[in-house]
């Protein structure tokens, strides 16, 4: 909302306040001020001109050398304006005068002759082409009535106007017209405010005698009053009144129009004004339209209604939609005489929906969409009567025909000193309240402590005795409210056990060198699919899909977080970043269900993606790239920073998007919980990447496996012992699975089994490989014999060798 | 025989002085001191000698015999001294090439502060509550005074899957489903940030999905004096002590009064300046006491309980704070971006 000072000072003494300072009162006590602007910038020597003479230019054809009194003395001017004309009134900026966009007036020849200022058109002065009035878009402005010669133009075009911007929240409907924020500022300076005049002059012909209201639908349309106003000449608005207007960003058109417009912004209801002769009946009939009625609205737009819309009608076809926009028809033009003037209330939601579906938002439907006073409907009306009789000649007939089944019953609320004290934490008394309900000029009944308060119409957003609260609150100023801390019994606070591991595994990998990334939860439907873990892939697993995506790029949620750290990791690439190590904690979205009756299920994941190289120090030859065990070497140090390791075994796998021989599923206790691996080199080139990595690891399994007791192992007193072995075998075995078998046979002693060395080559039988092992043998009871161990070590070699054909490496 | 001890002493002596090398100073030693050197072999004599004068002749022998060892030890650490210089000259390097670079890695600065706002509540006695980011309707939006229909909904245009389930548009949802899990009974005091996400074009200001942090705190003596408290106490922590807060009426649905607070402005000190728009003052934050009906949805009796709740979003926080110029940027995740944030 745009609101013109030197417009609401016809209603408030903004008492000599800077528009600043206003501004910070009002965003203080209600009403965010998102902008304080200047409507123009004031001109100097701009004044108001009288053409005494106008005569063609000797040399140029579209020139006219004007004689123009301007007070003080006759100014010569040439004017190439087309509509410039002895006899008007203009605005003249004499020399010295400086325009918008620094344009300096100057004498000058101008073919010849000489030109001792300029006759502006309104857009030279500073005023947006969308506002100008049609009849001066391609030439200079005329001013109407019978200013004096030589007065100050600037103030008499608003120039010098300042235009505070109001942010209203959806509850401060009743801030959209001139008298809601006067009453807001006058409530806040604490003095009165002067209505506008709502007498009319009326004649003795009676409005009922020429027009009837029918309101078929008194649920949608609880009020419905008709004016008639007769003899009307359609010319332009008075001038203060355009620059009303333009003030509030909106351009004249006509008298009649204007002034419908004017008291739309001066009481914040809307009213729409038919030409009489025109409108096909003397009985206005609103109902619901019929199932594929039409109108031609007025933008020159055939419209197909439903039965969801009201209409207004002459008794066969509809004239208007209600609340939204008038018909072409009926539509009020430059040979109107006789004007039936509307006033209404109707339906928020009806108007909602109608303006919604035709995409016809105006000022016009907004304030019937929050719903507008009851108590301004009628007045609106007759304050636009007045304002059609005193500048548009018009005659008003007698009386308002009306249908009337609206409420105009003032809500009450009923609170008391001690809870209004108890809610904001302050303590005024009683006093302090009633001054604030007479400035915000509330009447209520006292008794006690308790106020029993009348809520005005104009008020909507008041039903509550919390909505009570804010009003005394905010008048009371939200600043002379102390500090307090809450009192009463706090929890202790602090992390849950689940919130506090997920710190520590960030914490973790990023000691281990990775970087979080946030990748967007929603991405297409075919990364959607991708790279899902085997944990999470099933029978009927599938991404959810948005009923209504706003692109393909985001329309499907994610059921790993891979495919779009990969986007974010070939980002890095393309723009020589190509080293990169991501993690990322994040949420996937499972269900199995087509269209979803409940929410899906959401598990949290750990992911990564490595690419470039682990690690470079060229002057000592050190280069590492990222290698599936780089990779899996993270994972294993967050195993056993968890305590968990024992309980995690690797497995070759398959998994869709990753390098078939070089992908291992992560299993907990034999189940699996997500993946590791190189990406398929396919699926590397559809990004651009070299070689790269990832995992994706369900984190709520991780986290369910890691014990709650943490209990302390002494540190061994007896020597442990070293024993390597080199075994032989088929190179597909897996180290793991001899390393488990190790373990497992050398229990209790073994304690730990390294693998120090993998061969493969001339010196070996082809289609074999060696591996080699460290153990340690360990009692923390005793010092361990070296027969002990002997024996255990021997265990363990006809173990592998019946197991696996492991043979001892010579 | 004294003669003879004088004679060794000074030969051995000169010896020692000349040997250059441990093996030299070694052979020396042998020579002298060995169990078949002179000095031996002049003690050996002594039973020739008159009973008077051994005691002499052997005191003297074990003097020479005493000042050649401490010539050799003496001669033996300086020699020992020299090798160790020779070999630490000899091992010096260039301690100005470049170290072998440890690996670095870092949160993302949007965990970081939300880490440590969920901190600096922690501390002031607020636990973490989180909850889904696919939504019910009802949670969303009817459980937090928003039915089907109000035009406030208008608002938060939402990615919706079903007509029942959506992406949810703030975190209030947990809150709704924390005061649930309570079932009617105070004190109900937590933090829940997470992601959320809106239908809007992602540009330099908006983004579909982002981040929120909410706090609520619903117990029988909640005022707004103490939502005044706790966010004075929040701001000073978070962006300095000297800055001031404000609040300003404001409308939510699931708020009664509503408030914005505004922190004074850190680049002009509250002069005003083009950070804060010539205001002085910098929106941070939407909170309010909670609206009846959401405690009374929630199973409260809003007569006798009260509460406050407060929204803010971590990536404003952000841009404000590092002067960042675009939000998508959190979202891209160049490495020169993450990077710039790992420092301590
Ligand atoms: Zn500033």
């Amino acid at each position: 909302m745009f609101v013109s000072l030197n417009w609401l000072k016809q209603y408030v003494d903004l008492q000599g306040l800077t528009p600043e300072d206003l501004a910070e009162k009002i965003t203080k006590t209600g009403i965010e001020v998102e902008g304080v602007e200047p409507f123009g910038e004031p001109i100097e020597n701009l004044v108001v001109g009288y053409v005494k003479e106008c005569n063609q230019h000797p040399n140029a054809d579209k020139l006219n050398v004007c004689q123009v009194d301007v007070g003080d003395e006759v100014l010569q001017i040439v004017c190439g304006a087309p509509n410039v004309a002895q006899g008007q009134k203009v605005a003249v900026a004499k020399p010295g005068a400086v325009l918008p966009g620094n344009f300096q007036i100057k004498k000058a020849k101008l073919r010849g002759e000489e030109s001792s200022g300029m006759i502006c058109s309104l857009q030279e002065l500073g005023i947006d082409e969308k506002y100008v009035p049609a009849e001066f878009a391609e030439g200079i402005f005329v001013f109407d009535g019978d200013p004096e010669v030589g007065a100050n133009a600037s103030s008499l075009l608003n120039l010098d106007d300042i235009i505070i911007e109001l942010g209203l929240t959806p509850n401060r409907s009743d801030a959209l017209s001139m008298l809601g924020v006067a009453y807001e500022v006058a409530a806040i300076l604490d003095t009165p405010i002067h209505f506008p005049n709502e007498d009319v002059q009326i004649t003795e012909e009676k409005a009922e005698d020429v027009v009837s209201v029918t309101v078929k639908d008194g649920n949608l349309n609880p009020y419905y009053g008709a004016m008639v106003v007769k003899n009307i000449e359609v010319g332009p608005a008075p001038l203060w009144m355009r620059n009303r207007l333009i003030s509030a960003g909106i351009r004249p058109i006509n008298n009649v129009v204007d002034i419908t417009n004017y008291v739309l912004l001066e009481y914040g209801q809307p009213l729409h004004a038919f030409d009489y002769d025109r409108f096909g009946s003397n009985e206005v009939v609103v109902r619901r339209a019929t199932e594929g009625e039409t109108i031609k609205t007025l933008d020159g737009e055939e419209r197909t209604l439903s039965s969801n819309h009201l209409v207004i009608t002459n008794g066969q076809e509809p004239v208007a939609i209600a609340g939204v926009m008038g018909g072409a028809d009926s539509e009020v033009h430059e040979g109107t005489t006789t004007v039936l003037l509307e006033a209404a209330y109707f339906d928020p939601q009806a108007v909602r929906s109608a303006a919604k579906e035709h995409g016809l938002r105006s000022e016009a439907s907004v304030r019937f969409e929050k719903g507008v006073d009851p108590d301004r409907v009628q007045r609106a009306g007759l304050r636009a009567a007045q304002l059609l009789s005193d500048y548009a000649g018009g005659e008003v007939l007698d009386g308002v025909v009306a249908y009337d089944e609206l409420s105009y019953e003032e809500k009450t609320v009923t609170f008391t000193t001690s809870r209004m004290n108890h809610v904001l934490g302050t303590d005024m008394d009683d006093a302090h309240i009633q001054d604030i309900l007479r400035k915000l000029q509330f009447s209520y009944e006292q008794e006690g402590e308790t106020f029993t308060v009348s809520i005005p119409t104009r008020r909507g957003d008041i039903s509550l005795v919390e909505d009570m609260v804010e009003e005394i609150g905010r008048m009371y100023g939200y600043d002379n409210i102390p500090f307090t801390m809450p009192q009463g019994a706090g929890n202790a606070g602090g992390l849950t056990a689940y919130q506090a591991l997920r710190r520590k595994v960030r914490r973790y990998l990023e000691g281990a060198g990775l970087s979080e990334t946030l990748t967007y939860s929603l991405t297409t439907e075919e990364r959607a699919n991708l790279l899902v873990s085997p944990d999470v892939q099933g029978e009927n697993v599938r991404p959810v899909h948005l009923a209504m995506p706003m692109s393909e790029e985001h329309s499907h949620l994610r059921l790993s977080a891979l495919p779009e750290m990969l986007a974010s990791a070939s980002y890095n690439v393309a723009r020589k970043q190509k080293d990169v190590a991501f993690y990322e904690v994040g949420s996937i979205y499972v269900t199995k269900e087509a269209v979803l009756t409940k929410q899906p299920d959401e598990k949290e994941r750990l992911a990564g993606v490595l690419t470039g190289s682990w690690l470079t120090h060229p002057w000592q030859q050190e280069k590492k790239n990222v290698d599936f065990y780089v990779v899996k070497g993270i994972l294993d140090g967050l195993f056993d920073y968890l305590d968990i390791e024992e309980q995690i075994s690797y497995q070759q796998g398959q998994v869709d998007g990753m390098h078939p021989g070089r992908t291992a599923l992560v299993k907990l206790n034999g189940e699996t919980i997500g993946h590791v691996g190189q990406l398929h080199p396919k699926l590397q080139k559809g990004y651009d990447l070299k070689e790269a990595y990832a995992f994706d690891v369900d984190l709520e399994k991780v986290f369910k496996a890691i014990s709650s007791e943490e209990t302390y192992t002494p540190i061994p007193r007896y020597p442990s012992i070293s024993r390597d072995i080199a075994l032989v075998v088929d190179e597909n075995v897996a180290a793991g699975d001899l390393r488990k078998t190790i373990l497992e046979t050398g229990a209790p002693l073994v304690k730990n089994c390294l693998v120090f060395d993998v061969y493969q080559g001339e010196h070996l039988e082809a289609g074999k490989k060696s591996l080699a092992f460290s153990l340690l043998y360990l009692d923390p009871t005793r010092t361990l014999k070296d027969e002990e161990v002997e024996e255990t070590h021997h265990a363990i070699l006809d173990k592998v060798k019946e197991q696996y054909s492991a043979e001892l490496r010579a | 025989m004294k003669e003879r001890l004088v004679e060794l002493k000074t030969e051995a002596l000169e010896k020692v002085a000349q040997a250059e090398d441990a093996k030299a100073l070694q052979d020396v030693k042998v020579q002298y001191l060995g169990k078949k050197g002179p000095i031996t072999e002049v003690l050996r004599g002594m039973g020739k000698l008159p009973k008077e004068e051994r005691p002499v002749i052997g005191q003297m022998a074990n003097d020479v015999r005493e000042e050649i060892s401490t010539a050799i030890d003496e001669k033996q650490t300086k020699m020992e001294e020299a090798a160790l210089e020779k070999q630490l000259q000899e091992e010096t390097i260039d301690v100005t090439l470049p170290g072998r670079p440890a690996q670095t890695g870092g949160p993302h600065l949007l965990t970081s502060l939300i880490e440590e706002i969920e901190d600096l509540f922690i501390g002031m006695g607020f636990e973490i509550a989180e909850g889904p980011e696919v939504e019910a309707d009802y949670y969303n939006f009817e459980a937090l005074n928003l039915p089907k229909g109000h035009p406030a909904r208008d608002m938060q245009d939402s990615f919706y899957i079903t007509e029942e389930i959506l992406m949810r548009t703030h975190t209030s949802p947990v809150q709704a489903r924390t005061m649930e899990q309570h079932k009617g009974k105070g004190p109900v005091k937590v933090i829940c940030p997470g992601k959320v996400y809106r239908r809007d074009t992602d540009d330099a200001t908006h983004s579909h999905q982002f981040t929120q942090i909410e706090g609520l705190l619903v117990d029988k003596h909640v005022r707004m004096s103490d939502l005044k408290g706790v966010l004075n106490a929040f701001a000073k922590q978070m962006f300095g002590e000297e800055r001031e807060i404000r609040l300003r009426p404001s409308f939510f649905p699931f708020t009664e009064p509503s408030v914005e607070m505004d922190i004074s402005c850190k680049m002009c000190g509250g002069e005003g300046c083009s950070v804060c728009k010539g205001t002085g003052w910098i929106e941070i934050l939407g909170a309010g006491m909670v609206h009846p009906n959401v405690l009374e949805m929630a199973g409260y009796d809003p007569n006798e309980y009260t509460g406050f709740a407060f929204g803010m979003g971590p990536e404003r926080i952000a841009m404000l704070k590092y002067g960042i110029d675009d939000i998508r940027h959190f979202y891209t995740n160049d490495v020169r971006f993450l990077n710039q944030f790992h420092k301590a």
